[in-house]
């Protein structure tokens, strides 16, 4: 069974996305998306400064299965991005919220968090999928 | 259509595999270890696969040899009691109908083992070859290949009467109180064993295996990162009924007796395109490539020269765990396709640098006695 914590909100496209305590949104791939892909062994993040709308193509991770795109699930300006992914790409099937995680943006606007799935509606779709 | 399962299907279940359909059947594509960790398993002490969905097939009767001969490139006649022999059945215009492994059960008696996707065709292609032998199919018997460097010690333990097998040999030998028929072959490039088994006894032996420390289940991704590293052609991918065996790389399977300057030269389907193609030299050749990065190639994408110019197309791709990049099989232009040059690969909205590598990407390592 997934793991789909409570206090982040999810795209439908298997993002995670955290707001932090300095306004700033970390986004990565959910638990469901990294078991489905199977082993990781390739991430393309975007560039710093790189500023992307909600729904724009972020990246792309490759498994040992298939490649799948990233998307930005709120908009704002790349500040930081996971340097770790690019030698140890399997850091996002052994902790896919935490040390996994992709990129940092400063959000455009944080009103469209709300716009994401609770993790009860996420869980929802990937039970239903 | 519903899928078809093997006689371990439940067992899969159990072991928390995940099941996809390949070739009609219902087969584990991993357990929770994942793929990388499975391939390395088997590199590194012994992997237990489900091949149950590949044929079986028993040809009996007088003339069983010269029928045999009539449909592969093959010296079927030399081939020794319990010996097997890589084989492809061939079409008229050269290509390959699908590749097959054949042992000699006795003078007149020889066990097959198919793939999956070609099994009916390839019964309904010796069927009306025969004249006069019986073709069996074994339906109810299981197949279960075991790989990796433990492998035969593990087949020591179980199985002491098949533990001096060398490679492409058999035997009939009794595992656990289970009589099988058990070769020393496979599909990863390492000593291995296969064990052919009656349908209801298959988990049982199954189980046996995994009891032991060094042995874990491996799914259909591993066996095919492992294949490939091992430079084994996959049918449907580097083989084809568009491919010729030479174009194919596979011209060691043509056997001596066969060619042109042979004691019996020709007589299989497609003879005179194959053993021109000898002289000739087929203007594609497969080709082993390994990316400089990490990003992985896909199936299907393009090969270009340094220039930019498509010189080729790839047919199978994986992560290549053992050597730790990301590798693949293609077929290329043959002067694009000398060990060491560099290529490109068009991957999505990129150009990958990769470099023809010589295959098998890993060292084979059979036992050959």
């Amino acid at each position: 069974m997934s793991q789909t914590p409570s206090e982040l909100k999810y795209a439908s496209s298997h993002e995670w996305a955290r707001l932090e305590e300095g306004g700033t949104v970390t986004v990565g791939i959910t638990d469901h998306a990294q078991d489905a892909l199977g082993d990781v062994v390739f991430v393309e993040l975007p560039e710093v400064g790189a500023t992307l709308a909600a729904g724009d193509d972020a990246g792309v991770v490759e498994s040992v299965k298939a490649a799948s795109d990233i998307y930005a699930p709120v908009g704002g300006e790349v500040i930081a991005i996971n340097e770790q992914l690019e030698d140890e790409p399997e850091t996002v099937n052994a902790d896919p919220y935490n040390d996994g995680w992709f990129f940092k943006l400063q959000p455009s606007d944080t009103s469209e968090l709300d716009g994401l799935l609770s993790a009860e509606d996420y869980q929802k779709q990937c039970d239903d999928e | 259509m519903s899928l078809l399962t093997t006689p371990l299907d439940a067992l899969h279940r159990e072991l928390g595999a995940k099941m996809v359909p390949f070739a009609g059947y219902d087969m584990p594509v991993q357990y929770p270890t994942g793929i990388i960790k499975e391939h390395l398993h088997t590199r590194a002490a012994a992997g237990l696969f489900d091949v149950s969905h590949m044929g079986q097939v028993v040809i009996e009767g007088q003339g069983a040899a010269d029928r045999l001969e009539s449909l592969v490139p093959v010296d079927i006649q030399a081939l020794g009691i319990d010996r097997q022999t890589y084989a492809l059945f061939t079409n008229d215009r050269g290509g390959v109908l699908d590749d097959l492994i054949i042992t000699r059960w006795g003078e007149n008696r020889f066990f097959l083992v198919v793939n999956a996707a070609c099994k009916q065709q390839d019964i309904a292609h010796l069927r009306a070859h025969l004249d006069g032998q019986s073709l069996t199919v074994l339906e109810q018997q299981a197949l279960l290949a075991l790989q990796g460097p433990a492998a035969r010690e593990v087949i020591r333990e179980l199985c002491p009467g098949a533990a001096e097998l060398v490679f492409m040999q058999g035997c009939r030998a009794d595992i656990e109180g289970v009589e099988a028929y058990i070769t020393c072959s496979g599909y990863t490039g390492e000593d291995g064993f296969e064990i052919s088994v009656a349908a209801d006894r298959a988990e049982h032996i199954a189980r046996a295996l995994l009891s032991i420390d060094t042995v874990q289940p491996i799914g259909l991704g591993a066996r095919d990162s492992l294949r490939l590293e091992a430079g084994l052609c996959l049918y449907g991918h580097e083989l084809s009924t568009e491919i010729d065996p030479i174009q194919a790389g596979l011209m060691w399977s043509i056997s001596r007796a066969r060619r042109a300057d042979g004691a019996r030269p020709g007589g299989f389907p497609g003879a005179d395109v194959i053993l021109q193609r000898m002289v000739d030299k087929p203007p594609l050749r497969r080709v082993g490539l390994v990316v400089d990065g990490r990003r992985p190639m896909r199936e299907g994408q393009e090969v270009l020269d340094s220039g930019g110019r498509r010189v080729g197309s790839i047919c199978s791709a994986c992560y290549g765990s053992s050597v730790g990049k990301p590798i693949a099989m293609a077929y290329v232009e043959r002067d694009s396709g000398e060990v060491g040059t560099s290529l490109q690969v068009a991957v999505r909205d990129k150009l990958l640098p990769v470099t023809v590598t010589a295959m098998p990407f890993v060292p084979q390592r059979y036992f050959r006695g």
